[in-house]
């Protein structure tokens, strides 16, 4: 054999070898999955060991507990049920409140309450929001993450029949689908095309509701590498940050229309939160 | 304000049973090793040990160390000898202890 065709084998061998690693990559990427949704329908069976749990207790305490300048406890927030009304609100969130005339999801009214109610200051609230790695989600993530958890099992329903609901929705399948930025990136950039990955991230396809409906009621989730609850805002937040687009602040429009889209999405999926993540 | 620890016991135990026991506590685990974003090291503050007393008495105790994860979960088992009440405690580096007390009804 001469030294070329050596080469050309060494050179197919290599390839070869390399291919089966990548289909060995993503069978055990599958099987790793298939291993986290055992661990998910465990946790669902019996959430007491979810460590997501420990801020769902934590919120619930800060919900009834009197806190602020005002030294009133968020018992009379009202989150489209009547005020205090928890059990079920967030399955019909985001809405929109007349008393602040806008459409807010959950974090949204929550920040409205601990405001107007309880007299914190806005500024502090929203700067700087979401936890670092190893930081547990700050008070008012931890509240909307006991919300969250009292519409386990219930189904989005959120109307969008008012006309502002219809407007935020619009506006977030606008934006879901609209390139801005530097690196001109969409959501639908990375969220367009079934099973696909991002290193070992899978990517949920928003525009279609049978995916929408699988991931979105997970959340707000425990992410395990960073060892804290991150609630959807965080969520938005971080996938902008990672567009290079401009920071989105808690609450915004912007947050609240990409937000009314997911949840239209994945309207008849199941809630079942604090969800757990990679 | 930090979350409570979650302390989960059967509803009722009878005497000579064996029941398992599980603990959560809400702990960064912070292990030292990893560098903030000003680029100084953040400092270790560990849970070093739990410790777990039945009317009084220890029935269980763990050292942990650097491997252990943020927000951990122990459980053990234990046999019910008479009726009481449990108190978990664990330790943090510094010396400040996170107590938590649950009876455990014997019938």
């Amino acid at each position: 054999m001469n030294s070329s065709r050596k080469r050309i084998c060494a050179a197919a061998l290599v390839v070869g070898l390399s291919l089966t690693a990548a289909a060995e990559a993503q069978q055990s990427g599958d099987a790793i999955e298939r291993e986290l949704e055992t661990y998910r329908s465990m946790l669902k069976a019996d959430p007491w060991s979810n460590p997501g749990m420990l801020d769902v207790d934590r919120g619930e305490a800060l919900w009834k507990t009197p806190a602020g300048p005002k030294n009133v406890s968020l018992e009379g927030c009202d989150l489209g049920l009547g005020a205090g009304k928890v059990d079920g609100a967030f399955a019909r969130l985001p809405r929109y409140f007349a008393d602040g005339d806008r459409v807010m999801d959950v974090e949204t009214r929550i920040l409205w309450c601990m405001e107007k109610l309880q007299g914190f200051d806005r500024l502090k609230l929203i700067t700087r929001p979401h936890p670092a790695a190893g930081m547990p989600v700050r008070d008012l993530g931890g509240i909307a993450t006991f919300v969250a958890s009292r519409s386990n099992g219930q189904p989005f329903k959120a109307a969008f029949t008012e006309p502002r609901e219809r407007e935020a929705l619009a506006l977030g399948e606008t934006l879901f689908y609209r390139r801005s930025g530097p690196m001109d990136f969409a959501c639908s950039t990375c969220h367009a095309d079934s099973g696909k990955r991002i290193r070992l991230q899978a990517l949920p396809v928003f525009s279609k509701p049978e995916e929408a409906r699988n991931s979105v009621g997970q959340w707000p989730a425990y992410r395990v590498s960073t060892a804290h609850v991150m609630t959807t805002q965080h969520r938005i937040y971080d996938c902008l940050w990672q567009m290079r687009l401009p920071e989105v602040e808690l609450g915004s429009e912007v947050s609240v229309a990409l937000i009314s889209y997911l949840v239209k999405q994945a309207e008849g999926g199941e809630i079942n939160v604090p969800g757990i993540k990679r | 304000m930090p979350a409570k620890p979650r302390i989960r016991l059967p509803q009722t135990a009878r005497i000579g049973e064996v029941i398992e026991v599980k603990t959560l506590v809400a702990h960064a685990m912070e292990i030292g090793n990893r560098r903030g974003s000003d680029g100084n090291t953040i400092q270790r503050l560990l849970l070093h040990t739990f410790e777990a007393t039945f009317a009084g008495k220890e029935v269980f105790r763990a050292n942990l160390h650097t491997g252990t994860a943020a927000n951990p979960f122990i459980s053990f088992f234990m046999k019910v000898l008479g009726p009481g009440e449990f108190e978990f405690t664990w330790t943090e580096d510094g010396g400040a202890k996170i107590t938590e007390r649950q009876p455990l009804n014997v019938t």
